[in-house]
């Protein structure tokens, strides 16, 4: 097992330095490059763009740029923006809290309702709860998020005026109330999606299990239902479902930056959508590789989890 | 043995696919799905015959026509142009894009997850390792980053969300095969001497389509949610070209001036995409064999 999870690990590794190669050569293949904001400037001079190449080591070949870049990103240092040349790490790692504070809310509030209404679902399918809770989760699943979160305030925040219509905090004040008040429409938005989502998984996983011939023996043994459903067929769907887990990951921090660009939480995703207009690679690629590195920790969790529980997965030693 | 049954399904008799057929459209909700998904498309392909208006005609003295307005049924936008008309042209892009974007994502999906779990060795290795850097790239990132680099047209944006969204497929197909490989009916086949292709082909494909149709069916759904957001951003189709995504532009100040103006581009996204959605739930009701023999015997 301690073979299994180094090995792991060690991919893990592999994949971030795969995940910072694709990042970099995106950002260089690019029309115009990390220079575009220079070079398709018309009042910028040719003597002005060798002068800031030099200063951002853009004159140096590929691979140097890259070696360069990648040492800095495991020491800390990731680099200045091309706008007010502030730190890049302290423009992402500002953002950070607000970020994890909106997914870590929205993830757990999804999970556990998302999980109850799939099993429910599931246990009572083709029923009336089925058919309702399977075209309410459409309906969730299918909204543009960010069409979704304007709907919201425009109805709760101008119509209404129940609610704020964004940011994390009032200006005049931030007590605990008025923090949690700014957080009810983004999360409701954000977990309204993966709620949808995690009872499809769920229902389906379950539903897969529950058709199994070894269900029907345990049922035929006259094992009292509950314990059917908890010890054999839940347990058995939670191998999928770990795995979707670990593949939800990169959806839940999209989904985050499409909320925040919307309500203007002032996280990461609000951060890459305006740097993008901007072009400012290096607070782009930062954020990239943040973005993935949370994702990489999720899925080796998940395949952790998987190899724990489910026996038919071979443990491959690469 | 389940595996009987799954051997089974892998010869789809004419009797077999007529009782799929049957049993797909029984699922109301997925025929409901069937229809509007019609009606979009139709009034998509028709646009040019069905649109009381050409797209791009601006009528300065007729902006934010309410909704019933005559002539314009269901208004008319900032620059006076037919709402109705904008929606129907927008359609053909949205639909379209969903539709490349789906097939591409299927197509590279399949061959990867399929050639990884079955060949194995360091095929599988280099295959799932990419599949996995990909993974890690949240598509929403990676899509806008690429968009804001790549001039927008309807292919690049479709061929850009398929490149960026086949992962999953390739995962799933690739789990799948991965336990497929190891249940009896394959080790029979090969025990009898059957090719590896023919065994890819025969026993291995069958049993992963309806995962395949489903995540296809489910995939076509975020493919337009996808087009739908980048070009709300202003990186996907460019005006005066309409996408139901970029008629959601200006939707933030529209819901002050002409709520409608904003809200009817949504649910058609929405409609569509729920649509999709429907659909692949009754594709793998239809075609899971499984699901098939609850349905027969065991009681819910």
């Amino acid at each position: 097992m301690l073979r299994f999870l180094l090995n792991r690990l060690l991919q893990s590794v592999v994949l971030l330095l795969g995940v910072s190669v694709i990042g970099f050569a995106l950002m260089h293949l690019a029309p115009g490059g990390p220079m575009a904001l220079y070079t398709l400037n018309p009042t910028v001079t040719a003597q002005d763009i060798e002068r800031v190449k030099v200063l951002f080591g853009l004159d140096q070949p590929v691979y140097v740029q890259y070696l360069k870049w990648a040492g800095g990103m495991f020491t800390g240092n990731w680099g200045y923006s091309f706008f007010g040349g502030q730190q890049v790490r302290e423009i992402v790692l500002d953002r950070l809290p607000a970020t994890l504070e909106l997914m870590g809310t929205s993830l757990l509030l999804a999970l556990v309702i998302g999980v109850a209404i799939g099993v429910v679902s599931a246990v009572r399918h083709n029923s009336i709860v089925d058919y309702v809770s399977a075209v309410a989760a459409m309906i969730a699943l299918s909204l543009p998020t960010f069409w979704f979160g304007l709907l919201a305030i425009y109805l709760f925040a101008q119509t209404l005026h129940w609610l704020p219509a964004g940011g994390t905090a009032s200006t005049s004040g931030g007590d605990l109330f008025d923090r949690l008040r700014h957080l009810v429409l983004p999360v409701a938005v954000l977990s309204f999606v993966l709620v949808a989502q995690w009872s499809r998984y769920t229902r389906s996983s379950l539903l897969d299990i529950l058709g199994q011939d070894y269900i029907r023996t345990a049922r035929a043994k006259g094992l009292r239902p509950s314990r059917v459903l908890l010890n054999h067929a839940l347990r058995a769907a939670l191998a999928p479902l770990t795995t979707l887990a670990g593949l939800q990951l990169p959806l839940l921090v999209g989904g985050a930056l499409v909320t925040e660009t919307v309500f203007s939480w002032p996280g990461m995703g609000l951060l890459f959508v305006n740097a993008l207009g901007m072009r400012d690679y290096p607070v782009l690629m930062a954020i990239l590789m943040v973005g993935a590195f949370v994702v990489v920790l999720g899925n080796l969790l998940a395949d952790v989890v998987v190899a724990l529980v489910d026996p038919r997965v071979k443990l491959e030693h690469g | 043995m389940v595996d009987a049954a799954a051997s089974e399904a892998a010869l789809p008799s004419p009797a077999r696919r007529s009782s799929a057929l049957r049993r797909f459209f029984r699922h109301r909700l997925a025929a409901i799905g069937m229809f509007v998904i019609a009606v979009l498309a139709i009034g998509a392909a028709g646009a040019p015959w069905l649109a009381p208006h050409d797209p791009d005609e601006i009528d300065i003295s007729l902006r934010y026509a309410p909704p019933l307005t005559p002539g314009h049924i269901l208004g008319s936008d900032d620059l006076g142009r037919d709402v109705l008309t904008r929606l129907l042209y927008a359609g053909q892009v949205s639909l379209s894009v969903g539709a490349a974007a789906m097939l591409v994502t299927v197509i590279v999906g399949f061959a990867v997850g399929a050639s990884a779990a079955y060949h194995g060795g360091w095929i599988n290795v280099v295959l799932m390792r990419l599949t996995d850097v990909m993974l890690c790239f949240p598509s929403v990132f990676l899509l806008l980053f690429v968009a804001a680099f790549v001039t927008p047209s309807l292919a690049s944006i479709a061929l850009m969300i398929g490149l960026t969204c086949w992962m999953e497929i390739a995962r799933i197909v690739y789990a799948q095969i991965l336990v497929l490989k190891s249940s009896d009916f394959i080790a029979a086949a090969r025990m009898v001497g059957a090719p590896s292709w023919r065994i890819i082909v025969r026993q291995i494909l069958p049993n992963t389509l309806a995962p395949i149709f489903v995540a296809a069916t489910l995939n076509m759904a975020n493919a337009i949610l996808l087009e739908s957001y980048i070009s709300y951003l202003g990186y996907g189709i460019q005006p005066p070209a309409a996408s139901w995504g970029n008629m959601l532009t200006n939707a933030q100040s529209d819901f002050q001036v002409d709520p409608m103006l904003a809200i009817l581009p949504g649910l058609a996204i929405t409609l569509a995409v729920t649509s999709f959605n429907l659909i692949g739930d009754g594709l793998r009701d239809a075609l899971d064999p499984r699901m098939r023999e609850r349905a027969a015997g065991a009681p819910p």
